[in-house]
């Protein structure tokens, strides 16, 4: 296992801690955590094979959240003495003082056994950061020459984060983590007579290190070769028929589909009203817990924070509780939610599953998504296989434009390419395409998945949610999957024209 | 100067940092920044938090190279170690395209050398209080209030090796209100910007609210399709506000915008509303103030840290209806042979004077429906700047000038630069807080307008 960089650990980690929580408890906190968080992030974007923007970002700084009198309080600072961080965890009492003629509901935490001096690393070869920017200029540069070959225009972006986290409370967990992430993206635009289009690499991010952009993980040759033709074929593509239509659905499209109508459709504090006025509900109400048909009896979903290069994987969560993997939809039915140890409690669930996560030392954790993963049937079939079953449908390939209701019910997503299927096979590409459904219809109309082979883990840098906003990186992991009889719209005829 | 709490102020940042540059030109920029927020649900508070923040970014110029190292919470002892980061990654830099000599001539700031006043939680003091009244109120009246307040104080330093020392302090404020029945079947939002909390009156917006809920109480379900429709300032402005972060004349230029000319070049001067409409940013605009230069922390399509300390001036994107500009970097104005018009950061639709209020547009309308606000909204088509969402809080039907009910929410699926073509009447405008963009943008002032036919694509079974 990698190690923690030395430099994280030369911060005064302990002190700062020690400082704090005693504070707060001098002042009456029944429970106290402090996070120290350093976030490192380099931003590459080329244009044309020519360096556009550059950005090289840190945040640095710690948070105390405590509990005073039943209600939360929250500060952080980012000067790194004891005295410092002894006034911030004054201020997290002040906050709650302020904030308690408007608390009715008094916080009390789930349990969680006390993770004394733990480290946890994520598991990569090589820090991005130790590679030189010119290299990976020149590297992207390579690559968009490539693609120049056959688009007026290429843009390519290079996104890293190096994440390091200490925590520690006032029941004895003290957690010291560290996790490194990468999403290159490439995008090949050309126009032509009927207008423009473009094609974007599928490559999903992942938690992985430099040796994702070498070779490890993704064959990047294989895919960057095949985009001007793939391009090519889109642009002189028809335009689809509007009508329903059976969709085989390629992972690298079926995890957004998973993260907004399951993922975020099953967090609980959604699903409790917490996210009311803002990310929205969820039609999944705790009171259909274990009721609920949420897809076909082929369909189980889980919430995962252990997998291997997973986004949302983690040692520990931003409240001392060990990572898990649980059930969140079994043989079709609802199960289960993800949460955090309030809500833990609240609802009698006895443990966390360990959900929680701030984005920076500014933000108070909240509950955050999981890896929320659909499994693969064993010994199912191929891609090819779920095709060959269809006589008239859409094979969707790669992630575009997304959008759903307030409570997960309605959403649209459209996709990089739309391959028409005929009789069993791909009849070539159509464009102009999204498929627009119900979350529990759509789900239930999912008569097969595709076995291991088919399974890739997707995923995002960038899931919003909360006030103030918070962004979290997450993965999915699905196979190819086959849906019966989903609505397909056209979006030109959708704007009006013709 | 301020006593800053990494140890040094930073106006003595930004001298040092360009004291200690090596490169050919420098660009220092500190950012010091405080927030208070209150967040509740279910008339009761759910997180709350103050926090402090500073970051340092020193963009270096060496040749046409340049690098930009940005840094949060740097002390005195580790500058050196930051400048040279800058200095040595434009020394490696190819040569940036947006390169320009730096922008010189501007007065410095006469509060240069003032304290950074950060915000804390006690500007919630009064109204802390007043929201937990409202708790009872809604409580009582079998309401529960869900929604978010927060206030933020971000006080920019821009020091140049041209001789620029720049000052901006911008403070914001949201309050989102989101009202729902007791049984959450019934839900209203309404939303306010401010500056300092002190014009904010909670017991008001709750009444507002609790009007619109009563509203909802004769349930009307409606089908897919196309109605007239009036769009409230709040839903005006999430569409606007997209319309303006795709306007920039690069994506124009190279032919993969809406606002690209078939054949090439770009849209501007050409007809885009049969109205008198003008859609413009204007830095000193009462209420609205922000920047009153440019200030960019890093490079991109339309903005260009070379352009560091650029003045801004009222700029019409749209003018009399007709495409006016486009976001402009200088580099970018040498490409299109058009003035140089970087992005401000507010925006203000209008049209004629003695436009209709919101309640007289009601009171004008045969059949309609009338919306609170939009969310969810993503593009599906660059080419039309096609966009997809959802209704929010509140569809209601008005039959001979009076609400008659409420419908269910819709999709749909419109382009907002289509739908300023297709307007039949634009009203009053006024201050307005964005719904789905307000992480990013609460400085707005919007009229409410009518579309005749507004496409509603699908039912959403969403409250």
């Amino acid at each position: 296992m990698r190690q923690m960089d030395p430099d994280f650990l030369e911060l005064p980690l302990r002190q700062l801690a020690d400082a704090a929580l005693q504070r707060a408890r001098d002042l009456g906190a029944e429970h106290a955590d402090f996070r120290l968080e350093r976030v490192r992030a380099e931003m590459l974007s080329l244009y044309d094979t020519r360096l556009e923007g550059a950005m090289d970002a840190d945040d640095l700084g710690y948070a105390v959240r405590v509990v005073k009198g039943g209600t939360w309080g929250f500060a952080s600072g980012i000067l790194l003495t004891p005295e410092a961080a002894a006034a911030v965890a004054e201020q997290a009492v002040r906050v709650a003082e302020v904030s308690a003629p408007i608390n009715r509901e008094p916080i009390e935490l789930a349990p969680e056994p006390a993770h004394r001096d733990v480290t946890w690393v994520s598991s990569y070869e090589i820090d991005p950061f130790t590679v030189p920017s010119a290299d990976k200029v020149a590297l992207l540069a390579e690559w968009s020459a490539g693609l120049l070959k056959g688009a007026d225009h290429v843009s390519a972006r290079l996104y890293q984060v190096k994440e390091q986290k200490f925590y520690a409370d006032t029941a004895g967990t003290v957690t010291t983590q560290q996790r490194v992430r990468i999403h290159p993206n490439l995008n090949a635009m050309k126009a032509s007579d009927g207008g423009f289009d473009d094609m974007s690499t599928i490559a999903p991010p992942a938690g992985r290190g430099y040796e994702y952009m070498t070779g490890t993980g993704w064959d990047w040759a294989a895919e960057l070769a095949r985009i001007p033709e793939l391009l090519a074929e889109k642009l002189a593509a028809p335009s689809v028929e509007p009508g329903e239509y059976d969709l085989v659905i390629d992972p690298s499209n079926l995890w957004l589909t998973i993260h907004e109508s399951i993922g975020h459709a099953t967090e609980l504090d959604r699903a409790l009203g917490y996210e009311a006025a803002y990310a929205g509900t969820s039609f999944a109400t705790f009171d259909k817990l274990g009721e609920l048909t949420y897809g076909s009896p082929i369909m189980n979903v889980t919430g995962d924070r252990t997998v291997e290069h997973g986004l949302a994987t983690i040692g520990y969560d931003d409240e001392g509780v060990e990572g898990q993997s649980f059930d969140i939809v079994r043989d079709g039915v609802l199960v289960g939610y993800q949460l955090d140890r309030r809500m833990a409690l609240m609802k009698g669930f006895g443990r966390s599953n360990g959900c929680a996560f701030a984005d920076s030392p500014g933000h108070m954790p909240i509950q955050r998504m999981a890896n929320v993963s659909l499994a693969p049937a064993p010994g199912g079939p191929s891609t090819e296989e779920l095709i060959s079953g269809v006589r008239r449908g859409l094979y969707i390939v790669g992630d575009k434009s997304w959008s759903i209701d307030m409570q997960r019910y309605n959403f649209q997503f459209t996709g990089q390419r739309a391959y028409l299927i005929s009789d069993g096979r791909l009849a070539g590409q159509v464009r102009d395409f999204a498929y627009q459904a119900t979350t529990t219809d759509f789900w239930r109309s999912m008569e097969a998945v595709g076995g291991p082979q088919t399974y890739v883990l997707g995923g995002a840098f960038n899931c919003g949610k909360g006030q103030p906003g918070q962004v979290a990186p997450v993965s999915h992991g699905c196979p190819s999957a086959l849906f019966r009889g989903v609505r397909i719209l056209n979006t030109v005829q959708e704007g009006g024209k013709k | 100067m301020s006593e800053h709490i990494t140890g040094g102020s930073p106006q003595e940042m930004v001298e040092r940092a360009l004291e200690l540059s090596r490169g050919d030109g420098c660009v220092v920029l500190a950012d010091e920044g405080s927030t208070a927020n209150l967040r509740f649900a279910g008339n009761t508070l759910t997180t709350n938090g103050v926090a402090r923040s500073s970051r340092l970014t020193v963009i270096s110029v060496v040749g046409e190279g340049v690098g930009v190292v940005s840094r949060a919470a740097v002390r005195p002892d580790q500058l050196a170690d930051v400048v040279e980061a800058a200095d040595r990654a434009a020394r490696e830099a190819q040569p940036a395209e947006d390169a320009r000599p730096l922008v010189e001539g501007v007065p410095a700031s006469p509060s240069w050398g003032d304290p950074v006043t950060p915000t804390d939680i006690g500007v919630f003091e009064d109204f802390a209080p007043a929201l937990g009244e409202a708790f009872a109120a809604a409580e009582s009246g079998g309401r529960k209030l869900y929604g978010f307040a927060e206030h933020t104080r971000t006080t920019t330093f821009l020091g140049t090796s041209a001789g620029l020392r720049l000052r901006h302090d911008q403070p914001s404020g949201r309050l989102e209100l989101n009202a729902k029945s007791a049984d959450l079947k019934r839900s209203a939002w309404t939303g306010v910007a401010t500056r300092d909390f002190s014009d904010v009156d909670v017991t008001g917006l709750d009444s507002s609210l609790a009007r619109r809920l009563e509203w909802a109480k004769n349930r009307i379900d409606l089908p897919a399709g196309r109605y007239e429709t009036i769009l409230p300032p709040s839903a005006v402005s999430d569409l606007m506000i997209y319309l303006y972060w795709s306007a920039g004349v690069r994506d124009a230029l190279d032919g993969r915008s809406v606002f690209s000319k078939p054949g090439g070049g770009t849209r501007v001067g050409e007809r885009l509303a049969e109205l008198p409409i003008t859609l413009a940013g204007d830095p000193s605009a009462p209420g609205l103030e922000c920047a009153p230069f440019v200030v960019a922390h890093s490079s991109s399509r339309d903005s260009s840290v070379f352009d560091n300390g650029l003045p801004l001036e009222p700029t019409a994107w749209v003018k009399d209806g007709r495409l006016e500009a486009l976001q402009q970097t200088r580099y970018s104005s040498e490409l299109s042979g058009m003035p140089v018009t970087p992005p401000v950061d507010n925006l203000l639709m209008t049209c004629r004077e003695g436009g209709a209020s919101l309640d007289e547009m009601i009171a004008s309308t045969e059949r309609g429906l009338l919306l609170t606000c939009l969310w969810y909204i993503r593009e599906v088509d660059p080419q039309t700047l096609l966009v997809t969402g959802l209704t929010r809080d509140g569809v209601y039907l008005v039959e001979n000038g009076e609400v008659v009910g409420e419908v269910n929410n819709f999709r749909f699926n419109e382009s907002p630069v289509d739908l300023l073509g297709r307007l039949s009447e634009v009203g009053a405008s006024v201050p307005t807080l964005p719904r789905e963009w307000n992480d990013y943008w609460t400085r707005a002032v919007m009229p409410a307008v009518r579309v005749p036919d507004f496409n509603m694509s699908t039912v959403s079974q969403a409250s």
